[in-house]
């Protein structure tokens, strides 16, 4: 069936009162920049939905781009008749031949904005309805909860007639929550963290740390295709590599072994804080689960959370580790997730790290290191790159095996 | 040349053959070494990977490469029979599978395993409410063909998906060695079927390749163990480059498929209006819909299938008696002796089969041979009666 548009119902915003206006502009503009491949579209945002004419693009492939942008419940391709009923009837049976099987039920769901159309809403429905019965005598006509809604839309151009309800991806449009930074390891849970964060409009930015050559280029090439994988639900995504190796030698080498962790997720944290307020960020998210490892216990984030007064905010804070799983698959991640590159969180772990550290000892061991210094060095290390939807790290030579296979 | 042999083997294309050999200088490294080489291998092994699963609509992790399609069955067949043989012993298959599925279950039976054969009608199909009296309570699993290598009779594969639905825990085997590119995906992919075998020489690609699908939650005992390769399920270095090469003859294979399913059609049609109406000629393969585009089995009586295979090579044409497995053994067709055929015309048994390049041009010269070998033939039974009576 050849849609002429895509008629999207926006989520939550129109909740929210007078801020109204720029979240539709801003999901407006995440829009266009998810469907920027489709250059035949016209996206007209109106104030209780969007319209994105169509004019010959490809409505399955516009429709699985729509389906990551945040901020929209769900969307309906529908098809524009001219206002002649004759050819809505015909319309609406071959629509309905094609998308709604033998034997389903349905309802007519009419919404008028042309008011001087001869048929009102009732008689609208009323009229679809006896047509329908007679050239779809195996349909059950169904009031309260049908298989099926054929939706019309009477509107000053012309009646817009839709079957299918796609959901959306929900939350609110990426941006209109501000900004912040997400540390991003190489593991299941961090990437399941951002995606949360991106749905609560929190427009991200990436801080992984890596230790060379303690950590692969494998395991940098991992964190960067993670952040590919999340970049088609906001357009583009900042990657900050941070240098970590100087830090992770010196506390090692003078901090006793059952603090080691702590210390050292200590020196993250600050280096995500300084980050964070270099990017004018708000707010540091991580995908920490209570209770997961001995870095994740209450204790433990309270002894590394001492070093920091920015929100620190934790999506997977209280989900087990397979509901983590399913969302991690959810939004491909997962496979990602498991290749076996040791990440700056595996290597120097010691074999016994303290599941209750003490706030006070952590400190204690801290003065034994040169926490301005190494801070300073690791900043002034820093690289920042964009990644877009498209790019791949993991996979090299991709376009020689592309072309050999 | 012309060959009709291509359920024997295909011929390698040469773009294949360039992937092989290309794959061969640049990816040479062992997939599982650690260094930046050997992570180049695993992206060209994953990427096939990824082509293969794509082309058949399935995900990666169900798609495990191996040496060919007598591996995949052993596999399959073996590994279903260790993994499951506490649920049951009780396997069924029909008398008219490849003797890589016969050969394995007679194995099998000699450990213990009990395996009911169905009977095939003498159209060579197995009927589904024959298979759906041998399901017992302990039965492990069913393994039917996509197609048959000797006549081309396609087996209800959807049918008998819809029968086991009924029964969750038996695996269904396909082996599809002879019904990819043949317009059989659509049966191949019912949601009911858990194991496909396929054969990389069968589509162009070099020997010695092949993979199976295994439907995700599905599980078998591996039978090569080592190394750990193919997420344990499947030791051995990987053959990249084979690898390689077999997914890109599947992409070309697959490539606009019902219209080299129609010219196939054609090019069997042709034989089949010539040779069929000439008298002492019978059709064991039909040009129904039930049959696989690319197979032709007919016997010329009182001729032997070998004598006929040896006068068209004269005129560089190259067909078979029924399966090349069997042929050089010189035994009768194990499918036709299973439709009950006599004998004596099963021994005279010949094979055309056909693949997308094949053109009406080679039929009407192959028509134009048979015309000749025919007359020869007719000529020496013609004398060999005139000897008799003057007798």
């Amino acid at each position: 069936m050849q849609y002429s548009e895509i008629m999207v119902r926006y989520g939550e915003l129109s909740t929210k009162g007078k801020n109204r206006q720029s979240f539709i502009g801003r999901l407006n503009g995440n829009v266009a920049k998810a469907l920027h491949e489709f250059p035949g579209l016209t996206i007209r945002p109106k104030r209780d939905r969007m319209h994105i004419e169509l004019n010959g693009e490809d409505s399955t492939a516009v429709m699985d781009r729509l389906s990551q942008v945040f901020g929209i419940q769900s969307f309906s391709p529908s098809i524009a008749v001219a206002k002649d009923m004759d050819e809505v009837h015909a319309k609406a049976l071959e629509l309905m031949n094609e998308t709604v099987p033998l034997g389903s039920s349905y309802k007519v769901n009419t919404r008028r904005s042309d008011h001087d159309f001869a048929l009102d809403t009732n008689a609208m429905n009323l009229d679809m309805g006896d047509y329908l019965t007679d050239a779809r005598p195996d349909l059950i006509v169904k009031m309260k909860d049908p298989d099926f809604i054929l939706r019309v839309e009477v509107r000053h151009e012309a009646i817009f007639l839709s079957t299918t309800t796609i959901k959306g991806a929900g939350g609110l449009p990426v941006g209109t929550a501000g900004k912040a930074v997400l540390m991003l390891s190489g593991g299941i849970d961090s990437p399941v963290a951002g995606y949360y964060a991106l749905k609560r409009g929190v427009d991200i930015e990436m801080v992984h740390f890596f230790s060379p050559p303690y950590t692969s280029d494998s395991a940098l090439a991992k964190a960067k295709e993670l952040t590919a994988k999340l970049a088609p639900y906001v357009g583009g995504i900042k990657f900050i590599q941070v240098p970590f190796t100087e830090v992770q030698e010196e506390v090692k080498a003078k901090v006793p072994e059952g603090y080691l962790m702590t210390v050292q997720r200590r020196m993250m944290l600050r280096l995500a804080e300084a980050i964070a307020h270099q990017r004018e960020a708000l707010a540091i998210f991580n995908g920490e689960s209570v209770g997961q490892v001995a870095s994740q216990t209450l204790e433990s984030m309270a002894a590394i959370n001492d070093v920091t007064t920015m929100p620190i905010i934790r999506p997977v804070a209280t989900m087990d580790k397979n509901e983590i799983i399913a969302v991690a698959e959810k939004i491909d991640t997962y496979d990602l997730s498991i290749m076996p590159f040791e990440d700056c969180c595996t290597i120097f772990a010691p074999p016994a790290p303290k599941t209750r550290p003490k706030t006070d000892r952590a400190r204690y061991y801290e003065t034994k290191i040169d926490v301005e210094g190494l801070m300073q060095r690791a900043m002034d290390g820093i690289k920042i790159t964009e990644i877009k939807a498209s790019d791949t790290f993991l996979t090299q030579a991709q376009d020689v095996i592309a072309e050999l296979l | 040349m012309i060959y009709f042999d291509n359920s024997a083997t295909t011929k390698a294309l040469p773009e294949v053959l360039d992937t092989y050999r290309r794959v061969s200088e640049d990816f040479f490294a062992n997939p599982s070494s650690l260094h930046a080489l050997g992570g180049k291998a695993d992206s060209m092994l994953q990427s096939a990977r990824k082509q293969i699963a794509d082309l058949i609509q399935a995900k990666p992790n169900e798609i495990y490469f191996t040496s060919g399609g007598t591996e995949g069955d052993n596999w399959i067949i073996k590994g279903t029979a260790m993994a499951k043989r506490q649920f049951g012993k009780h396997l069924i298959t029909t008398n008219i599978e490849h003797p890589a599925v016969i050969n394995s279950m007679k194995q099998l039976e000699k450990l213990g395993f009990d395996v009911t054969y169905l009977p095939v009608d003498h159209r060579g199909f197995i009927s589904v409410d024959d298979l759906k009296a041998a399901i017992r309570k302990d039965t492990i699993l069913v393994s039917v063909m996509g197609v048959n290598n000797e006549i081309g009779s396609k087996q209800p594969i959807a049918e008998i998906g819809d029968v086991l639905a009924d029964y969750p825990n038996i695996h269904f085997h396909v082996d599809a060695v002879q019904a990819i590119g043949k317009g059989l995906m659509q049966a191949l992919r019912h949601p009911r079927v858990d194991f496909i075998t396929f054969s990389g020489h069968k589509f162009h690609a070099p020997r010695g390749t092949g993979f199976i699908y295994a439907k995700t939650g599905r599980l078998i005992d591996p039978l090569m163990t080592g190394g750990g390769q193919e997420n344990d399920w499947r030791s051995g270095t990987e053959n990249t480059p084979a690898i390689a090469a077999m997914a890109k003859a599947l992409r070309l294979l697959l490539d606009d498929e019902d219209a080299k399913v129609g010219q196939q059609q054609a090019v069997r049609q042709r034989i089949y209006d010539h040779v069929s109406q000439l008298p002492d000629v019978t059709m064991f393969s039909q040009l129904t819909p039930d049959f696989a585009p690319h197979v032709l089995c007919f016997a010329i009586e009182g001729v032997r299938g070998e004598t006929i295979v040896h006068a068209f090579e004269q005129h560089d044409i190259y067909i078979s008696t029924t399966s090349a497995c069997s042929s050089k053994k010189g035994t009768e067709s194990s499918t036709l002796a299973a439709m009950h055929v006599n004998p004596k015309i099963a021994t005279s048994a010949i094979r055309v089969s056909l693949d997308e390049h094949n053109t009406l041009a080679e039929a009407d010269a192959f028509n134009q041979a048979f015309d000749q070998v025919y007359a020869e033939f007719q000529k020496l039974s013609a004398n060999r009666k005139e000897t008799l009576s003057a007798i």
